[in-house]
């Protein structure tokens, strides 16, 4: 079972969706033990980050993620479940976040269209079973304000660039989070979303 | 590089594809899950769903609409037409949906945008405007129209560039702009209208109303400075395929995603 986070942020269904679409059980759900148990967790989301991170600690999910990301088991954050991930977001004010990565979120710069929507590339920065079966440069699909920058940058996997160049894809042992959606990313979006759940399945982590 | 958006927008009327809808080798042209499924395979970037149903029944078969999409089409999915709460929206973005359009409700209650901005995000909120030249004026206005669905509908008395920067104040992650003037003729899209509204939000536009061929949605993205083009009749009756017009745009130096 893939357990994907229900914390009251919108877009689960089409995560759940993607999942289903690729033969395998999705769980929506926003039970700690259900979470825990998965073989792999998706942390989906669009919205604000504080709200976010008020709605996971409400849930008891914050220690429970952290926990899951320190025991290396398979976690894919998407859009805000890449950015809740960092240290802290200047959205609405400075927010702390799970501090899982060390960095921050940052407004992306003003000149272009806020927010960045619509379909752009991903210039791949290592090889990574996420990758498998996607061309360097694909497209995939934005809608974000705020942009993560990581401090340690070998974990940017992916980069893209829409002002300046930033970090769209993390990549850390099995954590694996994406700037872009992949469940509204067409067929390689999918594949993004398959390679991940091969690579939890493939992983040792443990569970059943 | 961003690239720019080709968007067709299917009129649905309890469950049906409305305006004819002309495809070889086409089983159930009406249908428009089988139609985003095929709009999906030309490489549409997003796909748009007008509910122009009156009634609450109507709604109900939409929001089947939207999750059958939804569960087949992973591209980003618009729903519009009829939505007056938050309750509305959340109904909508359940199903499946990725963003709501709101028109005239959210004129006749801007805070409307702020409700739904706040509880969704910005993202999920598009305004869509009906916009109509001021006959005579000069420089060139443009007033919004409510109520379109029924005999041209009404004019609000709003100017159609100060409407879109309130828009924007309140909530509203993007902007669709239709031509009334336009809208139909396959003359066009209002590039100057367009270009107005471009430049005066910080929001990504999207041009809506009037295109022929090819070169109406160049004109739209170059001269119009959109972001996006929506068209329906030009795909809708089989003229141009959506890599169609990709290609025609692709040579003239316009960024577009390829298939896959």
């Amino acid at each position: 079972m893939i357990a994907v986070i229900d914390y009251g942020a919108g877009n689960l269904r089409n995560v759940a969706n993607a999942i289903s679409r690729l033969g395998y059980e999705p769980k929506i759900t926003g039970d700690p033990a259900e979470v825990f148990n998965a073989q792999a967790v998706v942390l989906p989301g669009v919205g604000a980050a504080a709200d976010a991170m008020s709605n996971l600690a409400k849930l008891k999910l914050v220690r429970l993620i952290r926990r899951i990301i320190d025991e290396d088991k398979p976690f894919l954050g998407v859009c805000l479940g890449l950015q809740v991930l960092f240290t802290g977001t200047e959205e609405g004010g400075w927010h702390e976040c799970l501090g899982i990565i060390p960095g921050s979120v940052r407004k992306l710069p003003a000149g272009l269209k806020i927010p960045h929507m619509g379909w752009n590339q991903v210039r791949q920065k290592m090889t990574h079973p996420i990758f498998e079966g996607v061309p360097d440069e694909a497209n995939f699909y934005f809608v974000h304000s705020y942009y993560a920058e990581p401090e340690d940058k070998s974990l940017v996997a992916g980069e893209t660039d829409y002002g300046i160049p930033f970090c769209s894809v993390i990549a850390r042992g099995n954590l694996v989070a994406t700037q872009f959606h992949p469940e509204k990313s067409g067929e390689l979006g999918l594949k993004i979303y398959d390679n991940f759940i091969k690579l939890a399945l493939g992983a040792k982590a443990g569970r059943n | 590089m961003l690239t720019k958006r080709i968007i067709p927008c299917l009129d649905v009327k309890n469950g049906r594809v409305v305006k004819g809808v002309k495809f070889r080798d086409h089983r159930d042209a009406g249908d428009p899950v089988e139609l985003a499924a095929f709009y999906n395979e030309q490489g549409a970037d997003e796909l748009v769903f007008y509910d122009i149903t009156a009634s609450s029944d109507g709604r109900e078969i939409m929001r089947e609409v939207v999750e059958r999409t939804a569960g087949q089409v992973f591209i980003p999915l618009t729903v519009g037409g009829g939505l007056r709460t938050v309750e509305d929206i959340r109904q909508m973005l359940a199903a499946g949906a990725d963003k709501v359009s709101i028109n005239t409700a959210a004129v006749l209650d801007p805070d409307f945008i702020t409700r739904g901005a706040e509880r969704f995000g910005n993202q999920c909120i598009v305004l869509g405007m009906d916009a109509r030249r001021v006959p005579g004026s000069n420089p060139t206005r443009w007033e919004v129209f409510t109520h379109t669905g029924a005999d041209g509908g009404r004019t609000s008395g709003r100017d159609a560039v100060e409407w879109a920067i309130e828009a924007v104040k309140k909530g509203a992650g993007e902007i669709v702009v239709n031509s009334i003037d336009a809208d139909g003729t396959q003359a066009g899209y209002d590039l100057e209208l367009l270009r107005s509204i471009s430049e005066a939000v910080s929001v990504p536009v999207v041009a809506s109303g009037g295109a022929g061929q090819p070169e109406d949605l160049y004109q739209a993205l170059v001269s119009g400075k959109a972001d996006a083009v929506l068209a329906a009749t030009i795909f809708h009756y089989g003229t141009y395929s959506i890599n169609d017009v990709k290609e025609y745009l692709r040579k003239k130096q316009i960024a577009v995603r390829a298939r896959g």
